[in-house]
């Protein structure tokens, strides 16, 4: 299917129903139940889902092939979203030429940064990223007002010119993003039973959008570049006297990272006309990270899996504070609940980038395939092969 | 006219001469050996081949073209691969992997963007990158995970991704360092096969004199930095001032 | 030139905690072959120390003055530090007024502690994986290090004051032939400056004349060898890590009154540390201490009002500028050695 073999035609199948079925599948509890708060199928969050899937997969593509640790990512982000926020501003509500300008203004920064960073590799290139993405922020957040809106950000407003549509939507407010007259924000809801299920028009856009970008990072993965991609992070002396030239495929790779960042930031301003400079700040620039190690770094499904896992961390775990947890054990005896509420208190509400930076460490030391490896280890388990890591790792990226 | 012609090359570091008016004719389809004990320069001179180093002055002409100044990649677009004295693959690939990537970067040449195409479509190229396996008897491994195979297959491996460029000239630094006999053995036939073929000129840097012996056409022997003395096996074998400098030293 | 005086002067606090910081991240680079993104949250840490200190000075219990009175009428409650029970009220007074330089007491071993805690349980580990990894994974201990302050401490910066004697500014201008009012210092600025200069002295000193220093210095050029000697380099390595913790401690713990510490000051600092380190040179505790006052005055001359007329914005960037600029055309920065990561 789609020139796909047969492994990955069935892996993007299945990313495909669950995307399409997520309101329903991250909605499992009824509505008013105690474990409500465990329901993710909000559109707010959904949305989150895919857009860092996105801006995850596109990360992945410089990191998990190539090995080059980008520290700066989130500056495509933010150009993304400006870019983006322009457009509403000048040209139309239509998510559509957003999206474009995005990726094309994001693409252009990159090979700039990229083509100036590539120039050293390891732990240099890491802090070149980094110096790249801090200075843009800096200027972002100061003298570029103008442009960014500095510490308040982009806004919409009503006397914004947008040629192409009206300034002012019928009733007299800001028109809200929207794709051929579809708004982002619409939603309809389905009641079933005690359930209560959301489909949100923004939520399916990005999901299309994300299935593509998938497929197109499967296509990659499978590429004679994709290839010369993994041979840059193996070996770059044995490409080098191969007749291979490995800085324009590690340029191509950040560009191309660069250009999914854009689009992941044009897609949250399409969701929510605003954009920030703290989108771009270093620490957003870890987040991207994070998701990429969590979920497996160089596998196909690891970086959309670290990033639903830590987007649903960050909004329910974070929504659960002491209260919560004393209903949860108020069946215990008293002192005994009193001493469970006080050892996981610490690690949920507000402290969830605890826990986070705990199972990230605990990835990083016992785990270094992320997510995936330890589904394929467990599947092993189960299976009741003893564990062969070397065959594992000889399997092409999944 | 040799296929490489080394012209009064001098290298220095700092107040070490490396290589002091190197000159050093290499005819195409023959198998010239360079010997020397150790600080020779036997590698230096390499390097300065594929590109590694610059030498101060003097000319290093391929095939009628400088390869001064020229970056690795691009001297082995000219036609020449090298082998290195560790096996230089790509541990996190497989055999098949590896094979590809040469395959590839002869017919693409040094940066082509397909990022769509996939892989396994290139029936013609896997085709080749098999045959060339076979030639080494690498066949049945060939979705092995490179980086755990035995030292011995890994040379044969690397070999294999300089053979399948055809490249026109092939550079050997101490094919068979390291080795067991058998493995020596092999590789030796191997060489031989190729040679027999008469489309490739080698260039090989050996300690070994069983395998200078058994495939050199001619030898050059350095010492400290300089050619002594060049010729044919048989003559070089007796030659008293190669006793002296290197044989002698080594026996 | 009164102007120059005076960036110069603003620029070295900020370049004392720069080059304090860089150098332990030096020392550990340089000894121990690890990139760590946690050395920021040592420098945090430290700080924490000092917050900690002055909260156990001033431990209170309550007792009824019955000279004096509330509005009510009724008794007054006050609030008496134990401290006073102990020294009497104006040494205990004067304990809980020094309580910042008498956190360098209680940071040392306290940091020394967290170090060697930090090297033997998580880094000893990584000594062997790629920098990838140990940035990632000393990424993340920085993450939970300051969840942890942020839990015990909250999220709001603690303000925590130098003791009187060093509170206000003095005129330094008048001190070398200027007119009144002209270069106006902060005490406290000057005190942490000087500072910085006896830290980084006693580190060099160390390193240069004792044993110790000398096969660390060895390890540094040649880790292989000095193992091969039989000198147990992994304990004086451990040693070593102990002590950088301690040096970015100190710099936190004495930063305090300048800017009021919050959990995520590390991570603040951390990356213009590392910018520092690049410029210095990778591996050269000089070119640390070098570049990190460097920057710090550079930093403030691109802060005066002139040059930022002149270039807009270019207080913000200056010091990424430069690390770019460095990067590109001497990577081995200042005053690093050839060779050591320079692709």
């Amino acid at each position: 299917m789609f020139g796909l073999e047969k492994k990955d035609a069935s892996l993007l199948i299945l990313v495909a129903v669950l995307t399409i079925f997520a309101p329903f599948i991250l909605n499992p509890f009824p509505d008013g139940s105690a474990l409500a708060q465990f329901n993710a199928g909000y559109p707010d969050l959904m949305q989150r889902f895919v857009i860092f899937g996105i801006f995850a997969i596109g990360f992945n593509i410089l990191f998990g092939l190539t090995g080059y640790l980008s520290f700066g990512h989130a500056a495509f982000l933010g150009i993304g979203s400006y870019a983006a926020v322009w457009m509403f501003k000048l040209l139309s509500m239509n998510v559509i030429p957003a999206i474009i300008l995005a990726v094309i203004m994001s693409g252009l920064f990159a090979l700039l940064i990229g083509y100036i960073s590539l120039r050293r590799s390891g732990i240099y290139f890491s802090i070149l990223t980094l110096a790249f993405a801090q200075m843009m922020f800096a200027l972002a957040y100061s003298v570029l007002t103008p442009i960014t809106g500095g510490e308040t950000g982009l806004q919409l407003a009503l006397d914004d010119p947008r040629i192409l549509s009206m300034a002012s939507s019928t009733d007299g407010n800001i028109p809200v993003p929207s794709l051929f007259g579809m708004e982002m924000r619409d939603s309809t809801q389905l009641t079933v039973g005690a359930w209560k299920f959301t489909f949100n028009v923004g939520y399916y856009f990005c999901s299309v959008i994300m299935l593509v970008a998938f497929y197109i990072a499967i296509r990659i993965f499978r590429s004679p570049f994709g290839l010369m991609l993994r041979a840059v992070k193996s070996n770059q002396q044995r490409l080098n006297y191969t007749g291979l030239n490995p800085r324009p495929y590690t340029l191509a790779a950040f560009v191309i990272s660069g250009m999914y960042a854009g689009l992941a930031g044009a897609l949250m301003a399409s969701m929510d006309p605003l954009a920030g400079a703290e989108r771009m700040f270093w620490t957003a620039s870890g987040e991207v990270v994070l998701m990429t190690i969590l979920g497996g770094a160089g596998t196909l499904i690891g970086p959309v899996l670290g990033a639903g896992a830590i987007k649903y961390m960050e909004n329910i775990l974070s929504k659960i504070n002491g209260d919560i947890l004393h209903t949860w054990f108020a069946f215990l005896p008293d002192g005994l609940e009193d001493f469970i509420v006080t050892i996981i208190y610490p690690f949920i509400g507000k402290g969830w980038h605890l826990t986070l930076g705990i199972i990230f460490m605990l990835v990083v030391i016992f785990l270094p395939g992320g997510l995936v490896e330890g589904g394929q280890r467990i599947m092993q388990k189960l299976r009741g092969k003893s564990a062969d890591t070397d065959s594992a790792k000889t399997e092409p990226a999944e | 006219m040799g296929i490489l012609e080394v012209k009064d090359v001098n290298k220095r570091f700092g107040g070490l001469q490396a290589l002091g008016d190197v000159n050093l004719s290499v005819q195409e389809n023959t198998v010239h050996a360079i010997i020397g004990p150790n600080g020779a320069g036997k590698s230096t001179l390499l390097n300065c081949l594929v590109g590694k180093l610059i030498p101060d002055t003097g000319s290093v002409m391929f095939d009628g073209q400088s390869v001064l100044g020229r970056t690795p990649f691009e001297i082995n677009q000219m036609g020449i691969s090298r082998v290195f004295q560790t096996p230089e693959i790509f541990g996190d690939l497989t055999v098949m992997e590896n094979m590809i990537i040469p395959v590839l970067a002869r017919r693409d040449g040094s940066f082509k963007l397909r990022a769509i195409e996939d892989v396994r479509d290139e029936k013609d190229l896997i085709q080749e990158a098999e045959a060339m396996l076979d030639e080494v008897n690498m066949l049945d491994k060939r979705n092995m995970h490179s980086a755990s195979m035995s030292r011995g297959d890994k040379r044969r491996l690397e070999m294999a991704m300089c053979l399948v460029q055809k490249p026109k000239l092939l550079l050997l630094d101490e094919p068979t360092a390291g080795m067991a006999r058998a493995d020596t053995n092999n590789t030796i036939d191997l060489l031989k096969t190729i040679k027999a073929r008469g489309d490739i000129t080698m260039c090989i840097i050996e300690h070994d004199m069983h395998v200078v012996f058994s495939l050199a056409d001619r030898i050059t022997v350095l010492a400290q930095g300089t050619p002594l003395v060049e010729d044919t096996p048989e003559n070089i074998k007796g030659h008293p001032k190669v006793k002296e400098a290197y044989l002698g030293e080594a026996a | 030139m009164d102007a120059l005086i005076l960036q110069i002067l603003n620029g070295l606090d900020k370049g004392s905690a720069y080059a304090l910081i860089a150098l332990g991240l030096t020392l550990i680079f340089g000894t121990l072959g690890v990139v760590n993104f946690a050395h920021g949250a040592l420098f945090m840490i430290g700080a924490f120390c000092a917050v900690t200190l002055n909260r156990i000075l001033t431990l209170s219990h309550t007792v009824i003055d019955e000279t004096r009175t509330d509005f009510l009428g009724k008794p007054l409650q006050v609030d008496v530090p134990y401290v006073y029970d102990i020294f009497g009220e104006s040494a205990g007074n004067a304990i809980i007024d020094w309580s910042v330089p008498l956190a360098i007491l209680f940071a040392i071993p306290v940091m020394i502690a967290v170090g060697v805690i930090m090297e033997r349980g998580l880094i000893k580990h990584f000594y062997k994986r790629p920098h990838a990894d140990q940035i990632l994974v000393t990424f993340g201990l920085a993450i939970v290090l300051q969840e942890i302050i942020k839990y015990f401490y909250g999220a709001n910066p603690i303000p925590t004051p130098a003791p009187e004697a060093f509170k206000g500014s003095f005129d330094f201008g008048t001190m070398i032939g200027f007119d009144p009012n002209i270069i106006i210092y902060p005490y406290w600025r000057l005190v942490y400056f000087c500072f910085a200069v006896v830290i980084i002295g006693a580190v060099f000193a160390f390193l240069q004349f004792t044993t110790f220093g000398m096969v660390v210095r060895a390890g540094m050029a040649d880790r292989e060898t000095v193992g091969l000697l039989g000198i147990n380099i992994d304990r004086r390595f451990t040693i070593m890590f102990g002590l950088a913790a301690a040096v970015a401690g100190l710099a936190g713990v004495m930063y305090v009154p300048i800017n009021p510490p919050n959990y995520h000051m590390g991570m603040d600092f951390l990356v213009l540390s590392f910018v520092v380190v690049v410029v210095g040179g990778m591996g050269s505790l000089p070119g640390a201490v070098l570049a990190g006052f460097l920057l710090g005055i550079l930093e403030s001359f691109a802060s005066m009002r002139e040059v930022i007329d002149f270039i807009p914005g270019i207080n913000q960037v200056i010091i990424y500028l430069v690390a770019i600029i460095i990067l590109l055309t001497r990577p081995r920065g200042l005053m690093g050695r050839k060779g050591v990561m320079e692709d």
